[in-house]
């Protein structure tokens, strides 16, 4: 016997799903129900109460001189704190994207039955720096056409149903 | 600094689902360990233990919660947590113990239940993205690597046809390794028309859940040349985090692992990686991230490491063969279990004792690097013998 098959001998016995949810092998349950409220910070704070007025702000570092997004109060490179707040475009390009056939529990989307993929991206913004993205999701396009460099443009919620949160911006969607 | 190295090594199986609990796998893997090297738990000075997040188990304060299976009773203990890079870290943590001089024996123990979280773990990890500002868009990690993935094929213009060759070759290798959860023989076809998870991700381009647990056992040179004629040496320790900003990076190049690796490197005295090391266990949870990874650790150059692969270069009888034991891919990805087991097989393969997974040409260096957090961690670790 080699070495390898030595040391796993006797190790770990296999189960299958099926034993435990039929009752088959023993378990304890638990479904935690947890809830937090986390504070935002002053930078994110103010960045969501833009998002509810329908602009995007982001925070220059006056050190390297990058515009930040999302806004921070410090500069994690230059290890200095931001400057000035700077108002930036609801445009950007598209940096890298995903077509999404499971949900986020992993579960599968009933793609066949005309469920929708789900098209998360990192969004370059304009006005920021070169290569600060966010992530969001993107609409009104055929996944399959989705390209590096697409020019997307935000998609705002109405006024009224702002709620001073990333998701105030639907999505973002191809433009000329 | 001391010299410190691996005398011993235990591993379980890995499957899906395994009976045992967390901390009986931990105690497995750790007994194992111990009898390889014909050691007892009175022989060892202290221990570290590497798991990931407490989330997977349901187990708050899982490092205390594995002691006890991890050979610590009264002895002096510490858990380390780095995400998916949390089994290189954990030789790197035990290094730290032997080499200070403050003890001279250490056992490293890794483990990880996946399948506790129900009905899949991937929704346990929501919380590990920014709470304000990504979490309200529902991401999960299927998606950030397939984002990730995107960027690296739209960058250096590979296709997902030669990238499927990671998983040929890794589930090809796990063939001849007793603990394998998902090996077979599977062709590029069989990847390509494998579900999609999130394109460009399909099922076979990913590593499995998986149970299971892992264990090495660390001496000072001087304990190690009286437990075996075979020491293998941690010659070469890094580590390094990128900004949590993830979005902001360009994802196309590890430049964290770049870091960690030229870490590793200078201590080992490594000025050509590429030459001097002979096989690589870089980590590999997606196929894609193999290929990442080797550039990271600039055994190829950027944008190079897929004709390198296409060229059979990493193969098992390749130049530099590249997961040898068949990897997360094939083997499984207990987490922080999955990264220690990428260093028993280097260790196995310094040793000459890989047995059907040996690489040729009696090698004499070998690398293994781990990664995870938000996509940022990369711990590296050189071996010699």
């Amino acid at each position: 016997m080699e070495i390898t098959e030595k040391m796993v001998e006797g190790t770990a016995t296999k189960l299958s799903a099926e034993e435990i949810l039929e009752g088959k092998v023993l378990s304890a349950r638990w479904e935690p129900k947890l809830k937090y409220a986390w504070d935002n910070g002053p930078a994110i704070g103010r960045y969501l109460a833009e998002l509810k007025n329908g602009k995007i702000i982001a925070k220059k570092c006056d050190k390297c001189h990058r515009i930040l997004i999302p806004p921070r109060m410090f500069c994690e490179l230059c290890w200095v704190p931001t400057g000035e707040w700077v108002y930036v475009q609801d445009t950007g390009i598209v940096n890298t994207w995903i077509i999404g056939h499971v949900d986020w529990k992993a579960a599968r989307l009933d793609i066949k039955g005309g469920a929708r993929p789900i098209t998360l991206s990192i969004i370059e913004i304009d006005g920021a720096s070169k290569g600060m993205g966010i992530l969001h999701h993107l609409g009104e396009v055929d996944p399959w056409k989705i390209h590096r460099g697409m020019k997307v443009k935000a998609v705002w919620k109405p006024p009224e149903e702002r709620t001073g949160s990333i998701t105030d911006i639907k999505y973002f969607k191809p433009i000329k | 600094m001391r010299r410190v190295a691996i005398v011993g090594a235990g591993l379980t199986k890995f499957y899906r689902n395994t009976q045992e609990t967390p901390k009986e796998l931990a105690y497995e893997a750790t007994k194992m360990a111990l009898d390889s090297c014909e050691m007892k738990l009175s022989d060892i000075d202290c221990v570290v233990n590497g798991t990931a997040p407490d989330a997977f188990d349901g187990v708050h304060m899982k490092g205390e919660y594995l002691s006890d299976g991890s050979g610590a009773y009264r002895k002096p203990y510490m858990r380390h947590f780095v995400g998916g890079g949390t089994g290189v870290l954990s030789p790197i943590h035990g290094w730290f113990h032997v080499a200070s001089g403050m003890f001279d024996t250490c056992l490293v123990v890794a483990e990880e239940k996946m399948s506790s979280a129900y009905p899949h773990p991937a929704g346990a990890f929501l919380t590990i993205f920014d709470h304000t500002t990504e979490q309200p868009l529902y991401p999960t990690l299927i998606y950030i690597f397939a984002i990730e993935m995107n960027r690296f094929m739209t960058t250096h213009g590979y296709r997902k046809e030669d990238i499927a060759l990671v998983a040929v070759k890794n589930k090809k290798n796990a063939l001849d390794h007793p603990s394998a959860q998902i090996p077979g023989e599977v062709t590029v076809q069989d990847v390509l028309n494998s579900e999609i998870m999130a394109w460009p991700v399909n099922r076979l381009d990913i590593s499995p859940t998986s149970d299971g647990a892992a264990c090495i056992v660390l001496a000072a040179e001087h304990v190690a040349r009286r437990i075996t004629e075979k020491p293998i040496w941690i010659d070469g320790c890094g580590w390094s985090l990128d900004t949590a900003y993830w979005c902001t990076r360009d994802l196309y190049y590890p430049d964290y692992l770049e870091v960690a690796a030229r870490q590793a490197y200078k201590m080992a005295g490594i000025k050509e990686p590429h030459k001097e090391i002979h096989v690589a266990e870089p980590y590999d949870p997606f196929t894609y991230k193999e290929l990442h990874h080797i550039e990271g650790l600039m055994l190829a150059p950027r944008g190079k490491s897929v004709e390198m692969l296409v060229n059979g270069h990493f193969n098992r009888d390749g130049n530099l063969p590249t997961s040898p034991s068949g990897g997360l891919l094939g083997v499984g990805n207990p987490i922080a279990a999955a990264g220690l087991m990428k260093i028993m097989e280097v260790y196995l393969q310094l040793k000459g004792a890989a047995g059907k997974r040996q690489v040729p040409g009696n090698p004499t260096c070998g690398v293994a690097n781990a990664w995870g957090d938000l996509m940022q961690v990369g711990t590296v670790v050189v071996l010699r013998k």
